[in-house]
């Protein structure tokens, strides 16, 4: 019996208690009678959990026991919150929870020899790429809001850049781990500046650089962000230089000048940010709202089921896309600044136990790729509560295992995927440095 | 690489602090201001989701009540004005899309039921549902609809009544009036409408030079100060030189030597202006700033809405510093400008023996449970006056009715007091600038010897005296007040 599973499991409990309150609460606004439906729900999205914790047990057994937890508490939360929009969506999303379990589920089957990732790099790489690329095809390519962010084929609709952004974290973890070495010996000193060695620094900038191009030619702001702060924090984690940091962030300075004036879709969404006031009842709308809806929440929230989604009578959005890009602005202004801080202590703690992993983690690779899978994790939680509370400008990106959205919810599975499997070797070789000879002589 | 991975993650430790700092701004700091700005909408669209409470006249007649429309979610309740633009001024209105105005307004927070946030949430736990109170007014509808219909006859104008020993208003009618049922669907109409301006309540917010009324206001001060009593004479010639510029009584009648009733009784002008300059700035600007002068009336109306009265230049208020014709300030000439209700509380304090009370509309608020949650405690405002003073004004009042310039004012087997007034007011934009143009006032209470009711009435653009189109109004609206006692 592993204590770490048995950990796990009674952190599910709580879990699954706080669903299972939610779906009343939400249950009692809608309707005078409160019928035993919420009890339902929160009795199969704990067997839902149970079944995983099971398999993880048997699969991974030291694997770190308290994100399963944390995310399970993550989408039980948007599984209310999207209900409380709209119970047709929360059906679609409870679907979406259940296929990326499985995904979760194979990712662990398939990929327990992860350092595999390391030989297809170029690979993964490339299919990364395309899948950045595949929005803007004719044909699959689906246009929202003015950015090409999904594809369809036949009846499967996906928005690729939640998938792509693995790709990209898993070559460059891997690319690192083998450079690291010659970036750091062979930088050179230019002009009181440390310079990475261009012959090993450039295969990296020509996958970044393309990845970058790709984000901006298909409009995808948000994730360009996301995806640019995970190399800086490869980069600095891997070679130690915080030149490196400095010299990336003066490219992005002049990369984003570079863009806000000459592309008019980033352009619009810098001047949004600044000047929301200009145009209230059009460009400004959402971020407004948003702010607004927030406002309105104060200290402790108005309710689960309390706020305003629409305008009363109409089908209009008080708060557009409040099962997306605005829910955290819903958030706050149902359970309050405090049930807010509780969202992103949520996002923190998870952060926490992913770059614990990365610290137990033995060989570079690990390391590398448990740091840039929790570091993209996270800039994405921040690319959208920052763009909805006005840090930045407001970009699409989803609040991770919150929002409505298949891919989203699927990928971030087959993250935590990823991040439990070199949790389980890492632990497993912490606690017993010599494990594996040792047991297989006594056994 | 575990020391970067430290910092890395110290590095979104403040990232995700920035995030709670930003959520504080705008979830606590910042929320009121948010809450009021023009483009949010949300404020009222909630609001909108609570039965607002009713708004009901003094015998329980229902001026204002929300009705809901649509179901579930779209649910959302509608205001609704069943006596239409009886009540326009003062209660205003309250639409989502025009936000409210005056009463609507000011008593916001109660007509919806707004608690603190702790018991909010309290209510949340328990499953309350928000919901707002009634609020029953001092307003009597028989007196509102005869002053309204009077008003209509005479011409733009208002018309306020006050109970002297408690202050509650209990006529408030401006004409133009308006329906607040058509808010929604003529708001620019009746927003933009120079010359009849609908919405702009002219008793409170109305400007209009007092002429003789503010006699009241100077025999006042002359008696309160000591400069003069009821038996001393002054000599009253029919013509007067002040700076520059002759002073004349009407027809320029001349008096000789007269006291206060003779004076008053027949608004002789070169007495009173010579009584405000014995009197000087600051014996005057003091009388006048304890009858409510130079402030916002203490009213139960939302403070944009209510101006105040005072000598006025360049839209600033003088005060006793300021250089002054005394001896037109004095019979309320001069850059001397009142509102009704202004003038109705020097009219409800000289007929409480003094004591001026704060004017207020709300009687009373009831909870959905039909408990008496708050009643109005009437007030002192000040004391402009003892009641000696009070007493000797009324005595010279009742002469103005009797037998002097108000007679049309007197009610068969009522004791009135009261004074006329007519300014001119020649080419006035408002009248569409005629050469004849006058504002014509009455100011007065009854009974005089136990007065119940204090009114100021007031009629725009006429080409006739106070006691022609004023008078007339004020004995229609007390009658109905007293016959109701």
């Amino acid at each position: 019996m592993s204590s770490a599973r048995n950990r796990e499991l009674a952190a599910l409990v709580p879990v699954a208690i706080l669903l299972t309150a939610g779906f009343a609460a939400v249950f009692s606004q809608e309707s005078t009678r409160l019928d035993n439906l919420s009890l339902i729900y929160g009795a199969y999205f704990l067997a839902i959990c149970v079944v995983t914790h099971i398999y993880l047990r048997i699969r991974l057994p030291d694997a770190d026991p308290y994100l399963f937890p944390l995310v399970a508490l993550l989408t039980a939360f948007g599984l209310v919150m999207i209900y409380r929009i709209d119970d047709s969506l929360a059906r679609d999303q409870a679907n979406w929870f259940v296929l990326g379990l499985i995904l979760f589920a194979l990712t662990i089957q398939f990929l327990r020899d992860y350092e595999v990732l390391e030989r297809y790099r170029y690979t993964i790489a490339a299919i990364g790429l395309l899948m950045l690329l595949a929005p803007r095809l004719p044909g699959i390519g689906q246009q929202v809001n003015g950015a090409y962010l999904g594809i369809k084929i036949g009846p499967l609709a996906f928005q690729p850049a939640e998938f792509s952004k693995i790709a990209i974290v898993i070559f460059l973890a891997s690319y690192l781990r083998e450079n690291r070495e010659v970036l750091i010996v062979g930088a050179r000193r230019v002009l009181g500046v440390t310079l990475p060695p261009l012959k090993h620094f450039g295969p990296m900038l020509v996958v970044w650089g393309a990845s970058m191009f790709m984000l901006v030619f298909i409009r995808d702001l948000g994730s360009s962000l996301m995806f640019f702060a995970a190399f800086l924090a490869l980069l600095y984690v891997a070679t130690g230089r915080f030149s490196f940091v400095v010299i990336g962030m003066a490219m992005f300075t002049v990369g984003a000048w570079f863009f806000a004036s000459t592309v008019p879709h980033v352009h619009d969404r810098v001047e949004i940010w600044l000047n929301p006031y200009v145009d209230p009842q059009g460009t400004g709308y959402q971020i407004l709202q948003s702010i607004f809806a927030q406002a309105d929440g104060g200290l402790f929230g108005k309710g689960f089921g309390e706020s305003l989604i629409t305008i009363p009578g109409t089908h209009a959005a008080l708060l557009p896309a409040a099962q997306t890009d605005t829910i955290y602005s819903l958030i706050v202004n149902e359970v309050g600044l405090f049930g807010a801080c509780g969202v992103i202590l949520i996002y923190l703690l998870i952060a926490a136990r992913g770059f614990k992993i990365a610290l137990l983690a033995s060989d570079g690779f690990s390391k590398l790729l448990a740091t840039g899978l929790t570091a993209v994790f996270s800039i994405q939680a921040f690319v959208i509560i920052g763009g909805v509370t006005r840090v930045i400008p407001l970009t699409g990106v989803t609040l991770p295992f919150i929002s409505y959205g298949g891919s989203s919810i699927v990928a971030n599975f087959v993250l935590l995927a990823l991040l439990l499997l070199i949790s389980d070797r890492a632990r497993r070789e912490a606690t017993q440095p010599r494990g594996r000879a040792l047991s297989l002589g006594e056994s | 690489m575990n020391r970067q991975i430290v910092k890395l993650f110290g590095f979104i430790v403040v990232l995700f602090a920035i995030l709670v700092g930003f959520t504080s701004y705008w979830s606590v700091f910042d929320a009121k201001a948010l809450k009021e700005k023009q483009a949010n909408k949300r404020p009222l669209l909630e609001q909108q989701q609570i039965r607002r409470g009713r708004i009901l006249a003094a015998d329980g007649t229902v001026i204002a009540k929300s009705v809901g429309k649509g179901k579930g979610d779209a649910k959302r309740f509608v205001r609704r004005y069943p006596e239409g633009s009886l009540y326009g001024h003062p209660i205003g209105y309250s639409f989502v899309k025009y936000g409210d105005s005056e009463f609507e307004q000011f008593h916001n927070d109660q007509l919806i039921g707004e608690e603190s946030e702790f018991s909010s949430i309290l209510d949340q736990l328990l499953g309350h549902t928000q919901e707002g109170n009634d609020i029953v007014t001092n307003l009597d509808p028989v007196a509102q609809r005869v002053a309204l219909s009077d008003l209509e006859e005479a011409g733009f104008g208002a018309v306020v009544a006050l109970e002297p020993s408690t202050g509650e208003v209990k006529v408030m009618a401006s004409n133009k009036p308006f329906d607040p049922n058509r808010v929604p669907y003529e708001f620019g109409k009746l927003s933009t409408n120079e010359i009849e301006r609908p919405l702009y309540n002219r008793a409170t917010q109305g400007q209009y030079p007092p002429g003789s009324t503010f006699k009241v206001v100077t025999a006042a001060a002359g008696l309160e100060s000591g400069r003069i009593t009821p038996e001393t004479t002054i000599d009253a010639p029919g013509t007067l030189e002040v700076e520059g510029q002759p002073l004349n009584n009407d027809f320029s009648e001349s008096f000789g030597p007269i006291a206060l009733d003779t004076a008053l009784t027949n608004s002789v002008n070169t007495w009173f202006g010579q009584l405000g300059q014995q009197l000087g700035n600051d014996q005057l600007f003091e009388t006048m700033e304890k009858f409510g002068f130079n402030s916002i009336p203490p009213i139960d109306l939302p403070e944009d809405q209510v101006e105040e009265s005072g000598v006025f230049s360049e839209g600033r208020a003088l005060t006793a510093r300021d250089p002054v014709d005394l001896a037109r300030v004095a019979i309320g000439q001069e850059r001397l400008l009142a509102t009704p209700l202004q003038m109705a509380m020097v009219a409800a304090a000289v007929a409480n023996g003094g004591k001026l009370m704060k004017p207020q509309i709300w009687n009373r608020v009831i909870d959905p449970d039909g408990r008496v949650v708050d009643r109005l405690d009437p007030s002192e405002y000040s004391q402009p006056v003892s009641a000696k003073t009070a007493e000797e004004l009324t005595t010279a009042m009742e002469g103005v009715v009797t037998a002097g310039t108000g007679t049309n004012a007197a009610i068969p087997g009522v004791q009135v007091a009261g004074k006329t007034g007519t300014a001119e007011t020649p080419g006035n934009k408002a009248c569409g600038g005629g050469v004849d143009e006058n504002q014509a006032w009455f100011i007065g209470f009854a009974p005089a010897n136990d007065p119940k009711i204090a009114i100021a009435a007031s009629v725009e653009c006429t080409e006739q005296f106070g006691n022609d189109v004023a008078a007339p109004i004020f004995r229609d609206v007390a009658e109905a007040i007293l016959n109701g006692e």
